[in-house]
């Protein structure tokens, strides 16, 4: 019944930690226009439905939704905005043409992170009133106990995790979008400033700006449009518990429900044979490790030493953040999802210039919202398939 | 292609009122768990649950959606939370509509809540924020203000008299009478009291205007396969739309809401309407301030231009009119929790299409209805028709 959905056009922005310059819709526009091009498409004769993913404390706006519209071209046109990670946004304009409403769908999404002055301060409001805000607990000090919990319960060290930024880091070197490529050693992940025990500086991704957008299309639309479809096979997205007490500190179950739906509608059985890489949201070092198990990709407490012999390298079986990933390209907030998802589309397009892979038919993308939320969304992508 | 069909099967709402004691997640619970009830259904039985709620801002509480998400049964299930400002309470329906239409789920529980009465003194202080940073916010402009000034257009547009418009207000706090969960019902009101008001910011005066409330509705969505076998009298979910215009609100004619007519063509054109005012037995459309049931009721085609006033002095509108419209009471008489009354809309249509309104219920059997909600800056129409 339902039909195939391919994305036909990407169109992105460089990351930058300031963007002074620029508004954000400025920069919602450069990168439509950019999408648009991409896909061949002109949005005000042949979009049907736009999605943009924002929340209205990190634009310092209330209802947001309505300062969307006309840079995007989605004027008097349906729109709609989702306040969850960018790949909620992606799912929501699949089901869009899935469900057989719009045939052409545009989804948008941004981080103008340097206006926000008091990022910890915001945070803080999206914990439980009561009970969790009186604690006045920074995010970050959030994040280093479940990183403490996690590296307990799986048998994971800092060592590993530090592993993880070095190779991200050094990946973003490759990424001209990137905005934190380094040549770096685990030993400078560890030595550096300890922020919240057990994360230091490099093991915390530096928040960016910038702005991505997808164009999304039917099947056959997708097949006239584009020579290179990129074939969305399955997408999969969950909430644990949304307290913090109530939560499993440790494991990651949002992704592991998120992966699991994403492989059940894909029909993925083995996610390490049968997925070529990943862009997997690494907001904090021990996630990436966490996420990729959670993803079905090894075992619990295992990715540590998969990483340091490799397997997750450039060259390794299971490429992870070949872009560099949140700490190499910076993180763009709720809109590091769809920074993930251009990644694997260009891979799987054979465009990603000095950071291509070979021979690469099938990729993940999967983000997460980061502190205090347990939400997190994945999408499987193919150059392969499209037809029902 | 032949879209898959989907049905409400259950429906539960809270009282509405001023200052509730229950938290947002009370709120969300408590409809959530009538709504279940409504059907026999558990949540361990849901696939997915959608969520609407409108500005952060007035609970105060950034990421509202990851917030609200546990009380409202979004706990290891898909979740996302969709947002159009004061069009929410209509969109989350559609919403879950794509999430059953497109094949990814068969039960989806629809759940809508605010609780403006957090924001101290008084939510227009929240309002302040949805201005554009730099052009208006600077001026200080206040909602009444600026629907005022709508309201002026279209009495200078059409010749209309306040009185003209004040009937509507009349119309629906008596109908609320009638609703077990209504804040303002009122069966004695009269006209006068409503132009005996006092001016807040003319032509608006106290009674043309919705109050602030507390309260949650939330709905249960199924595939007509567990439709036809869960319930005997399930309400297709016959169209849906909707629209979004410009931001920039000072440029364009405040006479005529072209968003919500273009948000109604989609859903009619879904729904196989060609002439509304003969296939449409009962309308919903939003009513916050008097003039804009009137002001939509010709954005939805059921009058002309300018006519709704003269409709509604005939009586044409009230319940036992050729065209009941808002015989749930509406904003004016049950409250206007901004997305929970949107949503309220679509549970009236449900229970009258169903035949179980009770006091409220409209004679005569009605087969389909409409229900419609607005927002952002003046500037959002989202439009379904169901039917039984």
């Amino acid at each position: 019944m339902s039909r195939d959905v391919a994305i036909v056009g990407i169109g992105y922005t460089s990351f930058r930690p300031l963007s002074a310059e620029v508004s954000y819709k400025e920069i919602m526009y450069e990168a439509a226009v950019k999408a648009y091009h991409d896909a061949g498409v002109n949005p005000r004769r042949d979009v049907d439905s736009f999605v943009t993913v924002a929340e209205d404390f990190i634009e310092g706006t209330s209802i947001f939704d309505e300062y969307v519209p006309d840079q995007v071209g989605g004027l008097l046109k349906p729109n709609v905005t989702i306040p969850g990670e960018a790949i909620h946004g992606l799912a929501t304009a699949y089901m869009q043409i899935a469900s057989g409403i719009a045939d052409v769908v545009a989804v948008e999404a941004h981080s103008k992170a340097s206006n926000v002055l008091t990022m910890p301060h915001v945070t803080a409001y999206a914990m439980d009133p009561v009970l969790n805000r009186p604690l006045a607990a920074n995010p970050v000090f959030i994040a280093g106990m479940e990183m403490t919990r996690y590296l307990w319960a799986s048998g994971a060290t800092r060592e590993q995790c530090a592993e993880v930024v070095a190779k991200n880091k050094r990946n973003a070197l490759y990424n001209p979008a990137a905005a934190y490529g380094e040549n770096i050693e685990a030993e400078d992940v560890l030595n550096a400033e300890m922020i919240a025990y057990p994360l230091t500086q490099n093991d915390i991704s530096a928040h960016t700006d910038g702005a991505i957008v997808a164009v999304l299309a039917a099947e056959d639309v997708a097949r006239r449009l584009s020579e290179r479809p990129i074939w969305i096979r399955g997408v999969g997205w969950c909430n644990d518990a949304s307290s913090l007490e109530t939560r499993a500190w440790g494991r990651a179950i949002y992704a592991e429900e998120a992966g699991k739906m994403a492989y059940r509608m894909a029909g993925i059985r083995n996610p390490m044979q049968e997925i070529d890489f990943a862009e997997i949201d690494d907001c904090y070092s021990y996630k990436e490790l966490q996420h990729l198990e959670a993803l079905g990709f090894c075992l619990f407490g295992e990715a540590g030493f998969l990483t340091q012999e490799g397997v997750t390298d450039v060259g390794g079986i299971l490429p992870v953040n070949v872009s560099g990933g949140n700490l190499g390209c910076g993180h763009l907030l709720d809109a590091s999802g769809l920074r993930a998802v251009a990644s694997v589309v260009m891979q799987l397009r054979g465009e990603a210039g000095p950071r291509q892979l070979p021979e690469v038919e099938t990729g993940l993308a999967f983000g997460w919202r980061g502190v205090p939320t347990t939400s997190g969304a994945a999408v499987v992508l193919s150059n392969e398939g499209g037809e029902s | 292609m032949s879209m898959r069909k989907v049905a409400v099967v259950g429906a539960g709402m809270t009282k509405f009122v001023r200052r509730a004691q229950e938290t947002g997640k009370e709120l969300s619970y408590e409809a959530s768990k009538m709504a279940l009830d409504y059907c026999d259904l558990s949540l361990d039985q849901i696939d997915c649950v959608v969520h609407g709620t409108a500005p952060d801002s007035f609970d105060g509480v950034h990421m509202k959606g990851e917030y609200l998400a546990d009380g409202s049964g979004g706990w290891r299930k898909p979740y996302t939370r969709c947002y159009v400002g004061g069009g929410t309470g209509v969109f989350a329906p559609i919403h879950g509509w794509y999430h059953v239409a497109s094949g990814l789920f068969d039960l989806c529980l629809v759940v809508c809540e605010e609780k403006m009465s957090s924001c101290q003194p008084h939510p227009q202080g929240a309002f302040l924020t949805i201005f554009d940073h730099t052009t208006e916010r600077p001026l200080g402009p206040n909602l009444l203000w600026i629907f005022a000034m709508e309201m002026n257009r279209y009495m200078h547009t059409y010749g209309l008299k306040k009185e003209d418009i004040a009937r509507v207000s009349v119309k629906n706090k008596r109908n609320a009478a009638d609703h077990p969960c209504s804040l303002l019902g009122d069966a004695d009101i009269t006209l006068e009291d409503v132009m005996n008001s006092p001016v807040l910011a003319w032509p608006v005066q106290r009674l043309d205007v919705s109050p602030v409330t507390d309260g949650a509705v939330a709905l249960v969505l199924a595939a007509e396969h567990v439709a036809r076998r869960i319930s005997d009298n399930p309400v297709w979910i016959e169209g849906v739309g909707w629209n979004l215009d410009t931001s920039y609100w000072t440029n364009r004619d405040l006479c005529y809401p072209r968003y919500v007519e273009n948000a109604a063509r989609m859903a009619y054109d879904m729904a196989g309407i060609t002439e509304p005012r003969k296939q449409i037995h009962i309308a919903e459309p939003y009513d916050p301030f008097d003039y804009k049931e009137l002001h939509h009721l010709e954005g939805l085609l059921l009058f002309d231009r300018g006519k709704a006033p003269e409709a509604t002095a005939l009586g044409i509108t009230q319940r036992d009119g050729d065209l009941p419209v808002c015989p749930s009471g509406g904003l004016l008489g049950v409250g206007n929790p901004i997305a929970a009354a949107g949503l309220m809309k679509v549970a009236e249509l449900f229970w009258q299409l169903r035949g179980e309104a009770g006091a409220r219920q409209v004679p005569g059997q009605p087969k389909r209805g409409v229900a419609q909600a607005w927002g952002d800056l003046m500037q959002v129409g989202t439009v379904i028709v169901m039917g039984v």
